[in-house]
């Protein structure tokens, strides 16, 4: 079953610009997806579309089979959204927001009311239900948002850039409420400019540059394209002559720290035995944050290419003329 | 359709926005409370016995439907208008927007609370003019139904123009530049038979003059025009503004991108 199903999703803004072209996209049940992609990709617009924000020009969009615009209400009770920017009314108190909420899709009061109290409780709100929203700090309004969405307990959970501006404590929280509802058989479709965020929580990504999906693959699909391994080595002794061992790529970071670009199959005991040799000990080793990030800036950057490569031509004409 | 679900959206939106005008009751009860009792002062007290009589009534008994009349279009209009395009500024009506709440249902919860702000609004300068005159009733129903239709027809004007509005200016260009000249020339302080023919026939294109009078009716048994051509016009501006706000929500005019 597919949780979600976008079908050649085209949108053009008043004025011209195209936000998405011919965006085919399918999520199955269960799944942890990441959306990933620069500013301006198009995120957010497809996020406002699924979610009935943002009219679409052309295409379709299907939540667990129903047609969003044929069966609003069959598809809209399956979709919670936790948008990027705060968008409850800052005079109404924490758990009016999430009551309201409860009743925009037909709960009854009752329900609605112990259905609040698990979800304030679950994001560590309960305590300030009687408080108004504007005065909870960022990271409150964040939980507040995600309660928000879950009240009616949809099946598929959108989130767009949830951890934005949260600290890491709250982050990692977060993320592990998140992993939890998903256990329980939540599908969650996360957008996030951290990309360390989308490789620990996704099991799936899709990257979206200028519009158009130009990846969709698995997370370990993805970092497994990555030819190179790269390690960060805490050691002791001297580091000044080990930069210069053959056939490793090493950079000295500081005189305690060393990182390593390991190829595939190349061998790490003998890097070990290498340094020993020359008077260096490895005390501790990580890989080194952000492999996905190298991937990412990568995969932007032959999107690019490969655009201005078809449009070489044109611009040849152009000149021409 | 889900009509349960819906009744349900609908009683939420109905309690949210009847919340809203009674938590700010200093801005939105009690100004109309002063300012009509200001007018009672002035107009009925002060001004009025050197009027004298008119349609054979004395000043402040003719003036008290008009002024009830006022308070309820104001309020019914000011209460939709803020409090739609409120919930634009802020981004929080996307919380319907996402939801399966039929349009509807939108409109009717909105519409709710303008009415019920129209109607205690009216209810509040009503006890305060009782301080005043005795207040005699002709008919119950004319009151009744034309204070509803009124308060709900401007509460309709009221979304439409939140609906448009892109930023505060825009709300308050309907009501002070086109609302506030057609309630008080809408004969609600002279019987519009004290007018040359002329300005007599530019009154009648005035709808609030129906609505006033209408409702003068239903206290004093006089107005200047047939009451059934007033509940024939509101009804079709009821009509057309219904149609209009649910075709724009629909669409999702200043709403969606």
């Amino acid at each position: 079953m597919k949780a979600l199903s976008l079908q050649r999703l085209n949108k053009t803004y008043r004025g011209g610009v195209t936000a998405l072209r011919d965006v085919s996209l399918e999520v199955s049940q269960g799944e942890f997806f990441g959306l990933l992609g620069p500013n301006g990709a198009g995120k957010s617009t497809l996020i406002g579309i699924t979610s009935s924000l943002v009219t679409m020009t052309s295409g379709s969009v299907h939540i667990f089979g129903h047609d969003l615009i044929k069966h609003p209400w069959e598809a809209k009770t399956r979709l919670g959204l936790v948008p990027q920017e705060f968008n409850f009314n800052g005079f109404e108190t924490v758990e009016q927001i999430v009551l309201n909420q409860a009743g925009y899709y037909g709960i009854p009061r009752r329900r609605a009311r112990q259905r609040t109290q698990r979800y304030l409780h679950q994001l560590g709100l309960w305590d300030k239900r009687k408080q108004a929203s504007r005065t909870l700090s960022g990271g409150m309004k964040r939980r507040l948002m995600i309660a928000r969405a879950l009240v009616h307990e949809p099946p598929l959970l959108i989130l767009d850039e949830p951890t934005a501006g949260v600290d890491i404590e709250l982050r990692r929280s977060m993320w592990e409420f998140l992993r939890e509802i998903n256990r329980q058989g939540t599908t969650i479709i996360l957008t996030t400019h951290y990309l360390e965020e989308a490789e620990s929580l996704c099991r799936k990504i899709a990257i979206i540059d200028e519009g158009q999906i130009i990846e969709h693959t698995t997370t370990q699909a993805l970092l497994n394209r990555l030819k190179t391994h790269a390690f960060i080595l805490d050691v002791s002794g001297t580091t000044d002559h080990v930069t210069d061992i053959p056939g490793y790529a090493i950079q000295q970071l500081d005189h305690s720290r060393l990182e390593v670009e390991i190829r595939h199959r190349q061998s790490l005991t003998e890097l070990f035995a290498t340094l020993h040799e020359r008077g260096v000990e490895v005390l501790s080793m990580r890989n080194k944050a952000n492999r996905l990030e190298e991937l990412f800036l990568r995969l932007l950057e032959d999107n690019g290419s490969d655009q201005s490569a078809e449009q070489s031509p044109e611009a040849e004409a152009a000149e021409n003329a | 359709m889900y009509w349960r679900q819906s009744l349900i959206a609908l009683q939420t939106i109905a309690y949210k926005e009847t919340n809203r005008y009674l938590r700010i009751w200093m801005q939105t009860l009690l100004p109309p409370a002063i300012t009509m009792t200001l007018y009672f002062v002035i107009f009925g007290n002060l001004i009025g016995p050197r009027i004298g009589p008119m349609d054979g009534f004395t000043y402040i008994d003719f003036i008290v439907p008009g002024i009830i009349m006022i308070a309820v279009i104001t309020n019914s209009y000011a209460n939709v208008v803020s409090s739609f395009f409120g919930a634009k500024f802020q981004k929080h009506i996307e919380e319907l927007m996402v939801s399966p709440t039929p349009s509807f249902i939108i409109l009717a919860g909105y519409i709710s609370g303008g009415v019920g702000r129209g109607l205690l609004t009216g209810l509040i300068v009503t006890v305060v003019a009782s301080f005043f005159t005795t207040l005699q009733i002709h008919s119950i129903g004319v009151l009744i139904s034309v204070v509803f239709l009124t308060s709900v027809l401007f509460s309709l004007g009221g979304f439409v123009n939140a609906i448009f509005a892109k930023k505060f200016d825009d709300i308050s260009i309907v009501p002070v530049f086109i609302l506030t000249p057609l309630t008080y020339l809408g004969g609600v302080f002279y019987s519009i038979s004290l007018l040359p023919d002329l300005w007599q026939g530019v009154s009648l294109l005035n709808p609030v003059l129906y609505m006033v009078n209408a409702f003068r009716y239903g206290f004093l048994g006089t107005a200047d025009i047939n009451i059934w051509i007033a509940y024939g016009i509101i009804g079709l501006f009821i009509l057309l503004l219904g149609t209009l706000s649910l075709f724009l929500l629909h669409r999702g005019v200043g709403l969606r991108g």
